[in-house]
């Protein structure tokens, strides 16, 4: 492989991985934060594209306002999931999670296509990003993918400064070591996970909403990338977003040069990278923080 | 608890009445079962099936042959590990006369595989897996749409004629990409070209910019593709967006930009594809047929509500031959392996393998249409290897 | 918790079941006797996942791997266009199954609770991509059986399993021999052994037992049996697909093992029962009409609220309603 080749397949495997990391850090700070496994989070990723396929005629295609409209919105559905289904699976062991959540994914999956149908569809990308950038004489690369990169690393520095330089970030590390201790410290613990669950779930539906551009809407999304995510989950450590950081980068690269240099088992790659990490380290890269 | 009581009188309800189903049935009147996608990616296509054939029956007064056809359908959620068992559905619990359907290649193999087993009628008015019409091949099978390889060979001729000598090509790795591929290869070395590379994502995968990096490296005269779908759509703009649209013509099967176009916008305008329908066809049925199914159903008929037209019109002409006597399957079969059949894609006949022989257009993406701007090969007939028929 | 049925033998209810089941083909059609098959065939599927979450404490959520080993083991190791022998084809797909699970089993088992899920999934995707991405299997369409397997020796065939009744029995055979089987094993030192992990994997240690073999163990025989299940469904199908090893499916086999309820092996042939017929009955379109096109709809519903409503399973419902009457007697008493 040419240098030019390699670099370009290196910006790929960053911005997959980047991407990778919005919806990762939310399912990892659910279920570090409030111990719940949820297999619905693709779920809230394909409901963000939809969000920005169905949003798009009402804002007069604005971009941005839909962005914005389609943020609110997952907002307002994940505080509302969490206070009238999420909150009743705490006390409840990982089997019953599992399969409640599961259960979840398939009235998430008909309720969208009630609603929305089972068509493809396409979002417009909003024209002030929709060039390409020549990368020397090889090939042109969107603009938008590299806005996407930029967006997801903004996001990632603004969730690490919330977390480790902020009272709440603070509290929500603490809650995830010592429920009852925070609890009795005074601080209204119900209302913080609310606000951790609508924040998981805001950040996979943003992903969801700026990844529809280039990824088109289809039904099968959410489940392709749930899976993927909860790889990146368990490598970087259950709660670390900082592990779930360098996970998602990490997957993005085995699985972009995977497919290129060993297309038969590009597959299999990611899942042998999971267990060889798990091996090496059997509770992820970091732990919680 | 009263929960638990009607949750069990709800259980042995449906227990004891499940066999109490098939008491239904009526005399006089034929059973056609539809096993095709109603969930799923591939739910839209299989509306488009069951109303194209429901449009031909209802044009025949909602008789064939003299018999009144009756419906039943199954989901078959896109799903070949399912297929052997909702087929089952349809022909001993349903008791269905004839089965129609359906989108996916690999829930057709499976249905092949029972229906040839149990002799129940199978015509197939999309899935183009080659295997049915060649190893699998039987007289109780027919297929009213193509087969994988034909409009892949159909392009590989066109490719060759434009001089190109070095094409990669690029899919899903599974049967139906496999498969045009193959064709594509076969009708391109035929002229003269070499493909230089097979590239393929497991499906149903549609992240592609390292394969396209890859394209671009080495610069091919030419790539033909095979996607549907979802995956159509993305690939597409992405081709578009890595600038390759520009450096290095892309060619496709059909679906390639069969009802994705809105989907794919300014990406997509001037690709050439190949298949056996199209829009502004110079046939006179198609325009008749495109007022009636617009009229009916508000919406414009695609590739699969033709497949879906022309599985009844073949039915159709069958029991017209045996003047509804569905007993009589030999003749029954006989006059549809023989049927000419008026179709919005122009008249074509069934090969001995039972597949379509008919003529492969090629067509532009042109605004929201795919424009047919010539035949790509005339009467094109799938070889059907390993038939025994 | 914990009824695992130590204390008094409750022989009445999986008996009876057995005489209906042996029964059931004089009532039937082709089509359900084909159907309560499968089931037969996917309740020993849930059995065998029964023995990991249910006796061993073990969720995972990668069991369908051995399942679909074993089914496609069935067809690559089966001549393209002869029979091959029951006699030897059965052990071997079996010990595909099992060579796997202990190789998984011995990964996985160094982690544990969400982690140890986590692997275990990450195992079983591994092994679909296997089937579904390399040429070994026919990819994402799957391979067909030409020809199914004679039971015969030395030349004479001893059981014609071609035949849907009698292979129905042969399925019934194993179903009621597993049931057994884990019965006894339960009552055994291993299954106890089991058990004591499952409420308290610390205490065992304490007390001098290794538990990582009894563990590995549970996890190879589960897979074992899980992979006498995949071999049936081959035999019966002819016809194996990648899906059969997704996560889906190993997700569909646990929700027969709560739905059926967790602990009791009752419940896991009850669980894989309810499923089936609740999947048939939200398809039914001469009840749902049209919404039927909806019904994972329901099934998700169903899902949810038999989980949160049912915490013990369809088979603990008599218990659970006896303890609400009691407690509503005391209620009363004291009033």
């Amino acid at each position: 492989m040419e240098v030019a080749t390699f670099l370009v397949q290196c910006l790929n495997a960053l911005q997959y991985g980047l991407l990778l990391f919005l919806v990762a850090s939310g399912l990892t700070l659910i279920f570090g934060i409030m111990g719940v496994i949820n297999l619905a989070h693709g779920s809230f990723y394909m409901i963000g594209a939809y969000m920005a396929y169905a949003l798009a005629p009402m804002f007069g295609g604005s971009f941005m306002v839909t962005l914005l409209a389609g943020l609110v919105l997952a907002i307002v559905l994940g505080y509302l999931l969490e206070w009238g289904f999420v909150s009743y699976l705490y006390q409840r062991d990982h089997l019953q999670q599992v399969l409640m959540t599961y259960g979840l994914i398939l009235v998430f999956e008909e309720l969208r296509s009630i609603l929305v149908g089972n068509d493809v569809h396409g979002v417009a990308m909003p024209p002030f990003l929709a060039g390409s950038i020549a990368l020397g004489d090889l090939m042109q690369y969107p603009v938008y993918r590299l806005a996407i990169s930029g967006v997801c690393l903004a996001v990632a520095a603004g969730l690490y400064l919330v977390i480790a330089r902020t009272r709440l970030g603070m509290m929500v590390r603490a809650g995830s070591t010592n429920r009852e201790m925070v609890q009795s410290l005074g601080i209204n613990i119900k209302f913080l996970y609310r606000l951790v669950f609508a924040a998981g779930v805001a950040l996979a539906a943003f992903a969801g909403m700026i990844a529809a551009p280039v990824s088109s809407v289809y039904p099968g999304m959410g489940a392709q990338v749930l899976i993927i995510c909860f790889v990146v989950v368990v490598i970087g450590g259950i709660g670390s977003v900082r592990g779930a950081f360098l996970a998602a980068i990490l997957v993005g690269i085995v699985d972009t040069f995977g497919k290129v240099l060993f297309p038969e088992i590009a597959g299999i790659a990611v899942y042998l990278l999971m267990a060889a990490i798990l091996l090496w380290k059997p509770e992820g890269l970091f732990r919680q923080g | 608890m009263q929960k638990t009581r009607l949750f069990t009188a709800l259980a042995a309800a449906a227990v004891l009445a499940l066999p109490a189903g098939d008491a239904l049935a009526q005399a006089g009147k034929l059973k056609v079962g539809f096993m095709l996608p109603y969930t799923g990616t591939y739910a839209a296509l299989g509306a488009a099936i069951e109303n194209g054939f429901r449009l031909y029956v209802n044009e025949q007064g909602g008789k064939l042959g003299g018999r009144e056809i009756e419906y039943v359908n199954v989901d078959d959620e896109s799903q070949p590990a399912k297929g052997a068992d909702n087929v089952n559905i349809l022909i001993k619990r349903d008791k269905v006369d004839v089965v129609v359907g359906t989108v996916h290649s690999g829930v057709a193999m499976a249905m092949a595989k029972v229906v040839k087993e149990t002799g129940t009628l199978l015509v197939i008015p999309n899935a183009g897996a080659v295997a049915i019409t060649g190893p699998m091949c039987a007289p109780n099978i027919f297929r009213t749409s193509f087969s994988n390889w034909q409009p892949g060979y159909a392009m590989g001729v066109v490719a060759a004629e434009k001089g190109y000598k070095k094409v990669m090509t690029i899919t899903w790795k599974y049967a139906a990409g496999a498969e045009s591929v193959g064709g594509f290869k076969e009708g391109f070395e035929k002229g003269g070209g070499k493909v230089i590379k097979d590239l393929t994502v497991p499906f149903p995968n549609v992240e592609f910019q390292a394969l396209l990096t890859e394209i671009a490296a080495a610069k091919p005269d030419a790539v033909y593709t095979f996607f549907a779908g979802g995956g159509a759509v993305k690939f597409v703009k992405d081709y578009a967006a890595a600038g390759l649209n520009k450096t290095v013509p892309l060619y496709g099967a059909g679906f390639l930009t069969d009802g994705t176009l809105k989907a794919q916008g300014d990406a997509a305008q001037g690709l050439l594809t190949t298949l056996h329908y199209g829009d502004g066809l110079p046939v006179a049925k198609d325009k008749s047929f495109r007022a009636a199914y617009q009229a009916a159903y508000k919406m414009p008929p695609d590739v699969y509500a033709v497949g879906g037209y022309d599985a009844a019109q073949l039915l159709g002409i069958g029991l017209v031959a045996v003047k509804g006597d569905f007993s009589k399957k030999a003749d029954l079969y006989k006059a549809m392996g023989a049927a000419k059949i008026d179709s919005p894609r122009g008249a074509f006949t069934l090969g001995k393998n039972h597949n379509p022989v008919q003529d492969l257009y090629l067509r532009k993406a042109e605004g929201l249409e795919n424009k047919v701007i010539g035949v790509a090969v005339k009467a094109l007939a799938d070889p059907g290897h390993g038939c025994t028929m | 918790m914990g009824t695992i049925g130590i204390n008094s033998p409750r022989f009445v209810l999986p008996l009876a079941a057995l005489v209906l089941l042996a029964l059931f083909p004089l009532v039937s059609t082709g089509f359900y006797l084909g159907f309560v098959n499968k089931v037969m065939i996917l309740a020993i599927f849930a059995l065998s996942l029964e023995l990991l979450v249910g006796m061993a404490g073990l969720v995972s959520l990668g069991h369908a791997a051995f399942f679909g080993i074993a089914a496609y083991a069935t067809l690559l190791l089966s001549p393209e266009y002869a029979a091959a022998n029951f006699f030897w084809l059965l052990p071997a797909t079996v010990a595909c199954a099992a060579a796997y699970a202990v190789v998984v089993g011995a990964l996985c088992l160094r982690t544990r609770g969400v982690y140890f899920i986590m692997v275990t999934l990450a195992f079983a995707q591994m092994a679909y991509y296997v089937f579904h991405d390399t040429p070994l299997g026919g990819g994402t369409d799957g391979i067909y059986l030409n020809v199914k397997p004679v039971v015969a020796l030395f030349g004479i065939t001893l059981i014609d399993i071609g035949r849907p009744l009698t292979f129905y029995y042969v399925v019934l055979a194993s179903l009621a021999g597993v049931f057994l089987f884990l019965a006894v094993l339960l009552r055994s030192r291993f299954g106890r052994t089991l058990v004591g992990i499952k409420s308290n994997e610390q205490r065992m240690r304490a007390a001098g037992f290794a538990t990582f073999p009894y563990k590995l163990a549970a996890f190879t025989l589960a897979g074992a049996l899980a992979g006498l299940a995949g071999f049936l469904v081959a035999v019966k199908d002819g016809f194996v697909n990648p899906e059969m090893l997704s996560w889906h499916e190993s997700g569909a086999v646990l929700l027969m093992l709560i739905l059926g309820g967790i602990g009791r092996l009752g419940g896991a042939v009850l669980g894989a029962f309810a499923f089936a017929l609740l999947q048939l009955f939200f398809q039914w379109d001469v009840v749902f009409g049209d919404f039927s096109r909806h019904w994972q709809l329901m099934l998700g519903g169903t899902i949810i609220l038999s989980v949160a409503l049912m915490p013990n399973g369809l088979i603990g419902l008599p218990a659970q309603w006896r303890a609400r009457r009691s407690r509503a007697g005391e209620a009363d008493a004291r009033g």
